[in-house]
């Protein structure tokens, strides 16, 4: 079977029980995809698929031959951090850093999202809504962070959401 | 070697000379850029040739005999290598800091570990795991903890808290002009570290190797050599990336299978443990029956403290929750009664959550001096300044530093203390009743024997070297920091390696002590290599200024790179407990403030904000430092509102085993937070002069919501977390 993803081409046989998550981390060696439930309810495992933010764990790998798959290391690499990764590190928006792959994953869907004009429970405006810290809150609370970055995070995410602006 | 034992006051050179000014400095984590582009390697993930996979097989009961297995379906399933259910070395518990029973014939806790099915894939290993068929006669176990309190023993013989009776607590409450006498409950608690248990292990001539996710490895060593029946010697651990610890990644279920899997199929095998597994077979924090009396004269001076609690624990029993810990030395009061009741239950042992003792005692007592204050007429926060003790309240020993009524009068101006109104229900906004609380914090100051290796190469970088972790507490980064300091080198020329048991043993990640510990065997291994570097100099140690890589004593400048010549310069350090212990009462203290919306129409709590104001000694970081202090602050509003293992009564197991369903606050149960610490060096305490940070943090957050909670509508829940439906009983008419 064939996927991309991060831009590169992968033939992989997986079985067809394998989840997104464990052929990207037990078949590609791409690691940086995180497992923390394996029932989508932590978001440590969220990837970009075709721009929007998925669980990889509570999808199966064969469904996603035709797509566009992007992970933590598509993003950047040490070397060359993107801006989200980048304000992580600067805002301390992690601890253990076991959560941090998904939260930036998330971050970048969600962006995009607002961008869309797709409103949240907490928008004032459901058609354009404004990216306050409460509604950046609102739209990440499926990451879970137990070191409990989370005002670290939203002040990550707000820097890069304004210089994006 | 510079060896060092702390019954005196190290005179703390290396800190005390450094000029470089990266100590203390809010600088980025050195492996940052590893944890943000999904680098950085954790347990399950380093690439190891020709692994198989395992997956734990667990109990359907918690409490019987096994009969036999049924392995053939499993067995016959594509994939499947092995199915190991008959090795005596199965372990009946997680191993938490010795080794427990082992053996799988009997059943002491539900989805207790059976064995292990091993296969190709992940895939093949659940189905072939889920396929083994356990035969058992099931008998009743025992699974509350009050309907056996009779049975009850008193603290382990080893317990860091022993009972306590000074004076009579009855006579000084009946003679109290105030007073409270209250139970409060908490319930199981579990770690829930995003990263679960994980290792893979590996055999090479009778040597195994396991990489793992684990807090403290020289223990782990130990534990695993002992379980697997080989020598420590023969067992190397690999942990340099931990995905969250909180007290729960000592050795567990995962490791001692993967090891014995390994060994029979000769080949290297990987076990995560489910999430799901995790809260059965990971020791939890159990719950607790506190009763509190406190007790005041009409001046609102405190004449009794009493904290009598119940806890329980697993049939192997060991440690004890010492729910009393921050109780003990907190306040003045001649009168003083504090003790434990433990009660076996037929349940996953428990053990060390963040901050034993002080997470779930404080909830309690700093509610209960919330409700006394109020019963004196007086203002939270002047009640405990007058209640302050001089000396240690139990000991008389004098406090190494405390700084609990600075942190209280720093953080009551900065969080507008003045504006909350002392009558319950006062303020409204709309449907929302607004309120503040406030509750002091408190946690002992540990430290434990540790070593460290620092070599200064040619040209001119240094090099950490301790079998240290780094859990998310930013034990890389200061580390580094120490170094850079006392070697006078900027950031970049320091270079950490962790997480090694090849490499010296360090006091590992636990009990806030890594920091204190760790850091101190740097600075002291730093000082071995100084005082080769005078000798170079011909200047004497305290002569020498270091900085930007060059060393400065009489009127010579010399790169560090000409000192050191051709060959390396290794120092080392070690550095273990002493009479200081004794000689000062140790503890880290501060104060947390918090402000709370209830929903008048529906009980619902909404935090707006909260401020903690702490002091823990020499700052290392104050980047790291603010982020583990939030981090605590926030598992303090999980505490105080939702985190609930809900155990079902009839089986024995936690209905809400995952994460859905046992709540720990989210991104939008967060609201602004504020930390500011008070920096006073603590030289009593270790030779860098630093306290405890990541479990003060959580101690009396969750008071400080409560107390905000039952000044914004009146209601007092004594009941742990304090839910909505809990509230709404209680709320005043609309």
């Amino acid at each position: 079977m064939h996927f991309t993803i991060n831009g590169q081409s992968h033939e992989v046989e997986p079985d067809i029980r394998t989840s997104l998550l464990d052929l990207l981390r037990e078949h590609v060696g791409l690691t940086g995809s995180k497992k923390g439930c394996d029932h989508g309810q932590c978001g440590a495992c969220t990837v970009l698929i075709n721009g929007r933010r998925v669980n990889s764990c509570l999808t199966l790998a064969v469904m996603h031959q035709d797509d566009d798959i992007t992970t933590i290391e598509g993003l950047g690499t040490p070397d060359n951090l993107s801006p989200m990764q980048a304000a992580f590190v600067k805002h301390d928006g992690y601890q253990c850093g076991y959560c941090t792959p998904g939260q930036i994953c998330s971050a970048m869907g969600m962006l995009d999202e607002v961008k869309k004009g797709w409103g949240s429970h907490v928008s004032k405006d459901l058609t354009n809504p404004e990216l306050t810290d409460e509604e950046i809150s609102e739209r990440m609370s499926g990451n879970i962070c137990r070191c409990s970055a989370y005002p670290n995070i939203v002040d990550a995410i707000r820097e890069v959401a304004g210089a994006d602006a | 070697m510079a060896d060092y034992k702390m019954d005196a006051d190290h005179p703390g050179t290396a800190m005390a000379r450094g000029v470089q000014g990266v100590l203390g400095k809010g600088l980025d984590r050195i492996e940052g850029a590893l944890k943000v582009s999904g680098t950085a390697t954790y347990g399950y993930e380093h690439q190891i040739d020709n692994v198989a996979y395992g997956f734990l097989i667990t109990a359907p009961a918690a409490k019987g005999k096994v009969t036999g297995f049924d392995t053939e379906a499993a067995r016959a399933l594509p994939g499947v290598l092995d199915i190991i259910v008959d090795d005596p070395r199965i372990p009946r518990q997680a191993a938490a800091f010795g080794p427990a029973h082992a053996g799988n014939d009997e059943i002491d806790h539900y989805d207790q570990v059976m064995g292990v099915a091993i296969a190709t894939s992940f895939e093949a290993a659940r189905a072939a795991a889920k396929a083994v068929i356990v035969h058992i006669d099931a008998a009743d176990g025992r699974f509350d903890t009050m309907a056996d309190v009779a049975h009850a023993s008193g603290p382990p013989k080893d317990s860091r808290l022993q009972d306590v009776a000074k004076g009579d607590i009855e006579q000084a409450m009946a003679e109290a002009a105030a007073s409270i006498d209250q139970v409060y409950t908490t319930p199981n608690q579990v770690h829930a570290a995003m990263e679960p248990h994980a290792s893979i292990a590996a055999w090479e001539d009778g040597t195994l190797t396991l990489w793992s996710s684990l807090q403290i490895l020289k223990v782990a060593r130990q534990v695993l050599a002992k379980a697997v029946g080989v020598e420590s010697a023969q067992v190397r651990i690999l942990s340099p990336y931990v995905g969250g610890g909180f007290g729960g990644k000592m050795l567990g279920p995962d490791a001692v299978l993967a090891a014995i899997a390994a060994q029979k199929l000769g080949r290297p095998v990987k076990i995560a443990m489910a999430r799901q597994q995790l809260f059965h077979n990971v020791y939890r924090r159990t719950d607790t029956h506190q009763r509190l009396r406190l007790a005041a004269d009409k001046d609102g001076r405190m004449t009794a403290i009493g904290h009598d609690s119940v806890v329980s624990q697993g049939p192997d029993g060991g440690f004890m929750e010492p729910v009393a810990l921050g109780s003990i030395s907190l306040y003045a009061a001649p009168v003083r009664h504090f003790t434990h009741k433990v009660v076996t239950l037929d349940m996953v042992m428990a053990g060390a959550v963040r901050a034993p003792g002080e997470a779930v005692g404080m909830l309690a007592l700093e509610s209960a001096i919330d409700e006394l204050a109020e019963q004196c007429g007086r203002d939270p926060i002047d009640f405990r300044k007058l209640n302050e003790p001089e000396v240690d309240p139990m000991t008389g020993a004098p406090f190494s530093t405390r700084a609990l009524v600075e942190c209280l009068d720093w953080g009551a101006q900065q969080f507008g203390w003045a504006r909350r109104a002392s009558t319950p229900a006062s303020v409204r906004e709309g449907e929302w009743l607004i309120g503040m609380g406030v509750a002091a914090a408190v946690r002992i100051n540990l430290m434990m024997d540790s070593e460290a290796r620092v070599t200064l190469s040619p040209d001119g970088r240094a090099r950490i070297e301790t079998d240290m972790t780094d859990i998310g507490t930013g034990s890389y980064t200061i580390l580094a920091q120490i170094a850079g300091e006392a070697l006078g080198l900027p950031l970049d020329c320091v270079d950490v390696v962790l997480g090694d048991t090849d490499l010296p043993p360090a006091a590992g990640s636990g009990g806030s002590f890594g920091a204190a510990s760790a850091g101190s065997s740097v600075a002291l291994a730093c000082e071995d290599i100084v005082a080769t570097l005078a000798e170079r100099m011909d200047a004497t140690p305290e002569q020498m200024t270091l900085k930007d890589g060059h060393a400065i004593a009489g009127n010579r400048r010399v790169p560090l790179a000409e000192l050191v010549g051709a060959a390396p310069l290794v120092g080392n350090g070690k550095i273990a407990q002493g009479s200081n212990a004794k000689t000062y009462s140790q503890a880290a203290h501060g104060a947390q403030f918090a402000e709370v919306a209830v929903n008048a129409i529906t009980g619902e709590v909404r935090m707006r904000r909260m401020l903690g104001v702490f002091e823990a000694g020499r700052i290392l970081n104050a980047k790291t430092a603010r982020s583990q202090a939030i981090g605590g602050m926030i598992w303090g509003i999980g505490y105080a509102l939702m985190e609930d293992a809900v155990l079902d009564q009839r089986t024995g197991q936690f209905v809400n085993h995952d994460l859905a369903e046992y709540h720990v606050p989210a991104h939008a149960d967060v609201p602004h937070l504020d930390v500011h610490f008070i920096e006073h060096v603590d030289e009593h305490a270790n030779p860098i002069g630093v306290k405890g940070l990541g479990e003060l943090s959580i101690s009396g957050a969750g008071a400080a919501v409560t107390n905000a909670i039952y000044n914004a509508c009146g209601v007092r829940v004594r009941d742990f977390p304090m839910t909505l439906d809990k509230i709404l009983a209680g709320l005043p008419p609309l």
